[in-house]
């Protein structure tokens, strides 16, 4: 990690743990039964979706997916946003409309949102970065989807059609070994899903998805080759889905070792080993920033409690623009 | 003769109409591409062999001369990362025209169509103001896969529009609308009619809104509600009918999505007795939907059974003797409205 400086290390170390509080928060809310319908926690993501999103301008689009709680925070989606979208309200990024991270959009802050579909989200931004290309802008679309989403035909087509028009975009593929109860093997008869960018003529990259830095350079690696005119690139994070599909899902199917295997690769715990390390964090810090996290969200929390249900009169309208 | 030439052995020219060019329809809709695309640098068009070769149909031939392959877009053989591409495009602010290159083919993109684009504004309030064109329709002898009339699919699917032109003045102008519209529009191009039929079609800032049927004859006795190719079959039968003494009026849907109800009511409520056509399969067709709201708020003007003509429920089969007992027609139509008139 040492070719990360202090500054940019310690900004990852706030978002990421931004994001498991802001997790952990779901999780509680879902048991209190706020939160109703299903729940998605990304516990284990939080190196890559913060990584990727940090390697990004401010004028790039990303289309991220339920397990991207971090990038979403990253690119300014604030907590009481998506509190207010978690508890259906008139205030949440869909005012009550789409579900959970479902459809949390806002192109001011170039992020599309996702619909459960999730390779739709490749075909999307393969349009974006189209579009980009068409106006000649110096700007990178980025998208993120699964080893499940890998096995269906839109995944292979948007990626074919990113190489031929050489578009300036970046693949995201978080390979957390599990698309609901189907594992890897059951998905795909090769080791890494990035062999598959040579059959499309782009650089394939594998990297460990739960190291920071790995991400981090990885990305911002094909961020600048695709601004600068160089093409599409595939990146497929290693990393492992520490909870069930959604809550209800106890994944009583994946072996024990295999997520003792993974708890001990923790993305959190790697980074604040090389922040203490650096001399950057102690207990003390650590207890600091986690209090002024909880507070944030203990605002951001009543915030979206005191925010109006959206009113039910209003249920056909929005329908057509 | 291949179905791009078209089997018509003759053109059916529409008269009457104030206008300054004489075009076929498909001439009507290759002029709507290039007026857009001359007055808005946002708008383009892709597809399969739309650029270089023209299109199957050459609706598109001459664009990439004059707009570049740029906006003008041959695109690999994916109808559904093109309709996906189409949405990415539209929040980068283009306007994009997708050609299926026969409607049969958008199943391959239903995805994108019924669950992102059509919910999209929905769900965060970003509006994709993209076209897709589809040419449907049989009666060319093109087989299951080359002459579907499967709008219904899209009709049920809040957020879509849908229209379908039948004459060249609307295939301009319903086209107009489309490309300016903000939500996601399938426009249904009737093959049929590419080179069968010709009309006065404005130039210009002719729209033709969308949302509003026209009354293409009016009349007393019988209302028949049809759109695309079978307007024109409508219209035969109305005037046999008219030389026999009846006074028939027809309704052009032009949009099926919105349908313009009241539109529907008025006629179904002026004379009472209202025959529905069209191309597509019965079962839950788009005369499933007119029927019933007839049925619900003119029942008490009605002075027989509302009735519906509509292909059967099969695929769409390639033998002529079979096709023509599948697809309506005039004289399909002058049989039922005789019934419906005796009723």
């Amino acid at each position: 990690m040492n070719e990360i400086d202090d500054e940019l290390l310690q900004q990852a170390h706030y978002w990421m743990r931004l994001t498991r509080a802001l997790d952990d928060r779901g999780t509680f809310l879902h048991k209190q039964s706020k939160i109703v319908g299903g729940y998605f926690s990304q516990i284990g993501h939080e190196a890559l979706s913060v990584a990727a999103a940090l390697s990004l301008g401010p004028k790039d689009i990303i289309a991220p997916m339920h397990r991207d709680l971090g990038a979403y925070l990253v690119r300014g989606l604030t907590p009481r946003r998506i509190l207010a979208q978690w508890l259906g309200r008139e205030t949440g990024v869909t005012r009550g409309r789409d579900a959970n991270l479902h459809g949390m959009g806002d192109l001011s802050l170039g992020i599309i949102g996702f619909i459960s579909h999730l390779p739709a989200s490749t075909g999307v931004i393969t349009g974006v970065a189209h579009g980009i290309k068409l106006k000649g802008e110096p700007r990178v679309a980025m998208c993120f989807f699964g080893d499940g989403s890998a096995s269906q035909g839109l995944a292979h087509e948007a990626m074919n059609w990113a190489s031929v028009f050489k578009l300036p975009m970046v693949i995201i593929c978080e390979n957390n070994q599990y698309a609901y109860s189907t594992p890897l093997s059951r998905q795909m008869a090769i080791e890494h899903i990035a062999q598959r960018a040579a059959g499309y003529n782009m650089p394939g990259v594998i990297v460990d998805g739960n190291d920071f830095a790995a991400v981090y350079h990885a990305t911002k690696e094909a961020v600048e080759r695709a601004r600068s005119g160089g093409g599409p690139t595939f990146i497929e994070c290693k990393t492992m889905r520490m909870r069930g599909h959604a809550i209800h899902d106890n994944m009583a199917y994946v072996p024990k070792e295999l997520l003792a295997e993974w708890e001990a690769r923790d993305p959190i715990a790697r980074i604040e080993a090389e922040l203490r390390a650096r001399g950057l964090l102690d207990d003390a810090k650590l207890a600091a920033l986690l209090a002024r996290i909880e507070a944030e969200l203990d605002e951001a929390q009543a915030f979206a409690e005191a925010s109006p249900y959206p009113d039910p009169a209003t249920l056909t309208d929005g329908v057509y623009a | 003769m291949t179905w791009d030439q078209g089997l018509h052995k003759a053109t059916t020219v529409l008269a009457g109409e104030q206008g300054t060019r004489e075009l076929t329809y498909l001439e009507a809709i290759r002029a709507a591409l290039r007026y857009e695309m001359q007055r808005d640098q946002r708008v383009l068009v892709m597809g399969e062999d739309i650029g270089v070769y023209g299109g199957a149909f050459k609706v598109t031939q001459g664009l990439i001369e004059e707009f570049g392959e740029d906006r003008v877009i041959d695109t690999p053989m994916t109808e559904l990362a093109m309709i996906y591409a189409a949405i990415g495009m539209s929040f980068e602010g283009f306007l994009p025209v997708v050609e299926m290159q026969f409607a049969d083919f958008i199943s391959t993109g239903f995805d994108a169509i019924v669950q992102f684009a059509a919910t999209n504004y929905f769900r965060w309030r970003q509006p994709v103001p993209i076209t897709i064109r589809a040419p449907g329709g049989g009666g060319l002898r093109a087989g299951p896969f080359h002459s579907q009339s499967n709008e219904a699919w899209f009709v049920h699917t809040p957020g879509l529009k849908v229209v379908a032109p039948a004459t060249p003045a609307d295939a301009y102008g319903l086209l107009l609308s489309a490309i300016r519209d903000p939500n996601p529009v399938i426009y249904y191009e009737t093959k049929y009619l590419y080179r069968s039929l010709k009309g006065m079609v404005p130039e210009g800032e002719a729209l033709t809104p969308i949302g509003q049927a026209a009354v293409r004859r009016s009349g007393e006795e019988l209302s028949i509600i049809a759109y695309g190719a079978m307007v024109q079959e409508a219209l035969s039968a109305a005037n046999e009918l008219e030389r026999a003494g009846h006074s028939i009026e027809v309704l052009d849907l032009r949009t099926l999505k919105p349908l313009d109800e009241a539109a529907i009511l008025a006629t179904a409520r002026k004379t009472g007795k209202v025959l529905i056509v069209h191309e597509a399969n019965r079962t839950c067709g788009v005369g499933a939907e007119v029927a019933a709201l007839i049925a619900e708020q003119a029942f008490e003007y009605l002075d027989g059974p509302i009735t519906r003509l509509a292909a059967p429920d099969t695929p769409v089969p390639y033998s002529p003797p079979l096709e023509d007992a599948y697809r309506p027609n005039a004289a399909k139509i002058l049989a039922a409205a005789r019934e419906l008139l005796a009723y």
